[in-house]
């Protein structure tokens, strides 16, 4: 006899297989449908997917808002140029650089996952300061946390190259390169979602006193999220950096954060199916109004929005979804197959009700 | 040279400090730390100037008379700010915290881009008040005037609103609703009222603070209120969310560390002093995560 707790399970296991199908469903529709300029918008879309995947691991878990994972993005992109930068380049770009580090010459994945691993060490040790405070003074130590990153790779110019760029990092992003990042960030999201420390954080997320009187350490599940969500931002920064060949500490600066948090809001901050289909929606609107501000032509006269109404609209779009649909477009439901179709044949169940989390 | 560090001091702890009160007045008033705040500052700069994507300012409201000049400023700030509470937050007025902040973010960066449309990336010279700059002796330090000027208003502002908060209807009303908007609302204090006399107040603050800092730098920037906000909110944080007092006191702590640190620190990391400021402070939480001056209003009740 099967439970309704295991019906469930089963249920939560198909979500990131429907996600993974549908950002796979988007990259084939872009190959094989759109030119060369679609194809780097989906491998840009899916660097996305990775980056707010990784935010939404502790955001979306712990109810609290950080707006410090742009500062992770940024220290993966740097450990990723450090470590695959042409050793010649880097003495000239980079002359503070530690010899050990000068001398590497990594291949592009090791230098990802390093990139991952340092943002995830940064995030444990900087955590552990930050997450002591109390939701909204969290997101303002949040907040401090990444003006301090940014200050300190906007100054320190012989190892970061300052407000100068880095250029010459090795442009691999393919949209496959970018799915394989994107699938195992919802993967590692929903077991992390899944598992006990991923319950009590959501535990804490709805009551923060009552999940405290059941025995929660909600310090520590915090600090677990944190960390690993910070590993994938740092591998979506590394991703971002070798998409466009160039990296600036201001790529991953107020810029990058409010593009996250918009994705996160309009999707939908309380479920990783929200955080998906969020950054789908919001990257397919911005594709258009990038395309309408570099003008459409209607018979005799051209049509062109300003440059910067981009972000504009994206903002009050953004008011707009936080006004009327507070929740966002998927209202914290999650995509999963319907229970009749998890559950073996012969055995009829009563289908448990839509899992809102 | 320690003459001159106590009035360095003084005069950015002063800026800090009535930064930080533009925002523990809406924290709290309605638990919205206002990210847009640094945006009000940017906006009422460059309401000085006339709008133009040229590289050379004209000025507009800023070639008025100071006695003009300073009260347009400061409407300009208000209406702002009350415009921002009619359209974006009073929609929001139920929403949880975590979704005002999120919309007052989305707020800032809609005024930040729109300044950027009407006005053009590039930073602007802009002369106001020049000779303002001159230093005057006192003792064996030389102070720039400003900063005299700078001390004695922000004094000023505080006094007359200390006595605003503790002896005016509104003020009462201010207070009562910082300590439980609920229970305020039941004995009668209108919600609009205050939430919007809360926002018109921030945002002659943040008026304030703007025209100290064009004056002090000669400069209008899309991105000038960025700083300075966070500051304000670290004060905020710092002082204990929700506290005002707590948040002037620290502003002035920080702005005196900072000064401390630009002329402590070695020539080569200065550069580095914000960053230290911050790490400071987050070390500071370490060891009171409520903040110095924590009101009982701040923690969550069972």
């Amino acid at each position: 006899m099967i439970t309704q707790h295991q019906i469930r399970r089963r249920m939560a296991a198909t979500t990131p297989l429907l996600l993974s199908l549908l950002i796979l469903a988007f990259v084939v529709a872009a190959v094989t449908l759109g030119d060369r300029a679609t194809a780097r918008m989906a491998s840009e879309t899916l660097i996305r997917v990775t980056l707010v995947v990784g935010f939404w691991i502790f955001a979306g878990n712990s109810g609290v808002i950080s707006f410090g994972h742009a500062a992770f993005a940024c220290v993966g992109a740097y450990v990723s140029a450090w470590t695959t930068l042409n050793p010649m380049m880097k003495g000239t770009l980079l002359p503070g650089l530690p010899a050990a580090l000068a001398e590497l010459h990594w291949p592009v994945l090791p230098a990802a996952i390093t990139g991952g691993l340092v943002a995830a060490a940064l995030a444990l040790v900087s955590g552990a300061a930050i997450l002591r405070l109390s939701g909204i003074a969290a997101s303002i130590a949040s907040f401090a946390f990444l003006a301090m990153i940014n200050t300190i790779w906007a100054n320190w110019t012989p190892v970061t190259g300052g407000t100068s760029s880095v250029v010459g990092l090795a442009r691999y992003i393919t949209p496959w390169v970018a799915l394989g990042w994107a699938v195992s960030a919802i993967v590692i999201a929903s077991v992390y979602a899944a598992s006990a420390s991923g319950l009590a954080l959501r535990a804490t997320r709805e009551d923060e006193v009552a999940a405290a009187a059941s025995g929660i350490d909600q310090y520590r599940h915090r600090l677990l999220a944190y960390t690993v969500s910070a590993f994938f931002c740092g591998v979506g920064g590394a991703l971002m950096g070798h998409f466009i060949g160039v990296i600036n500490p201001d790529g991953f600066y107020l810029d990058l954060t409010f593009l996250m948090l918009a994705m996160l809001v309009v999707g939908g901050i309380g479920s990783l199916s929200g955080a998906v289909v969020g950054v789908l929606a919001v990257s397919l609107a911005v594709e258009a109004l990038v395309r309408l501000e570099k003008g459409i032509t209607l018979g005799a006269t051209t049509f062109a929005l300003p440059p910067g109404s981009q972000e504009i609209l994206i903002a009050i779009a953004m008011i707009l979804v936080l006004v009327f649909r507070p929740t966002g477009l998927m209202a914290g439901r999650e995509i999963m197959l319907p229970a009749r179709w998890v559950v073996g044949r012969g055995t009829s169940q009563d289908r448990p009700e839509t899992d809102r989390r | 040279m320690s003459i001159q560090l106590l009035f360095d001091a003084l005069a950015l702890g002063g800026i800090y400090a009535i930064a930080a009160l533009g925002i523990a007045l809406i924290f709290g008033v309605m638990k919205l730390v206002n990210f847009a705040h640094g945006q009000f500052i940017a906006c009422a700069v460059f309401a000085l100037i006339i709008p133009s994507t040229d590289a050379v300012a004209v000025m507009g409201l800023g070639r008025l008379p100071a006695l003009i000049l300073i009260p347009a400023v400061l409407a300009v700030g208000a209406l702002l700010a009350l415009a921002a509470e009619a359209l974006v937050f009073r929609p929001l007025r139920n929403a949880s915290p975590v979704a005002l902040m999120v919309g007052s973010f989305a707020l800032g960066v809609a005024l930040q881009n729109l300044l950027l449309v009407l006005y053009g990336g590039r930073p602007k010279a802009v002369s106001l008040w020049a000779d303002l700059g001159a230093p005057i002796a006192l003792g064996p330090a030389q102070v720039p005037l400003l900063q005299l000027i700078v001390i004695v208003a922000v004094g000023a502002i505080l006094l007359a609103l200390a006595l605003m908060l503790k002896h005016t209807r509104i003020g009462l009303e201010m207070r009562a609703a910082a300590e439980d908007f609920g229970m305020a609302r039941l004995l009668g204090v209108r919600a609009n009222r205050v939430i919007s006399g809360a926002f018109a107040l921030s945002g002659a603050l943040a008026a304030v603070v703007a025209l100290v800092l064009v004056a002090q730098t000669g400069v209008a920037d899309v991105r000038m209120g960025g700083q300075i906000m966070l500051v304000a909110f670290i004060a905020t944080v710092v002082g204990g969310m929700g506290s005002l007092a707590g948040a002037v006191a620290a502003g002035l702590a920080l702005g005196a560390a900072s000064a401390l640190l630009q002329a402590g620190l070695p020539p080569e990391a200065r550069p580095f002093r914000d960053a230290f400021l911050y790490a400071l402070v987050i070390f500071v939480l370490l060891f009171r995560p409520q903040g110095l001056f924590a009101s009982a209003g701040a923690k969550p009740r069972v």
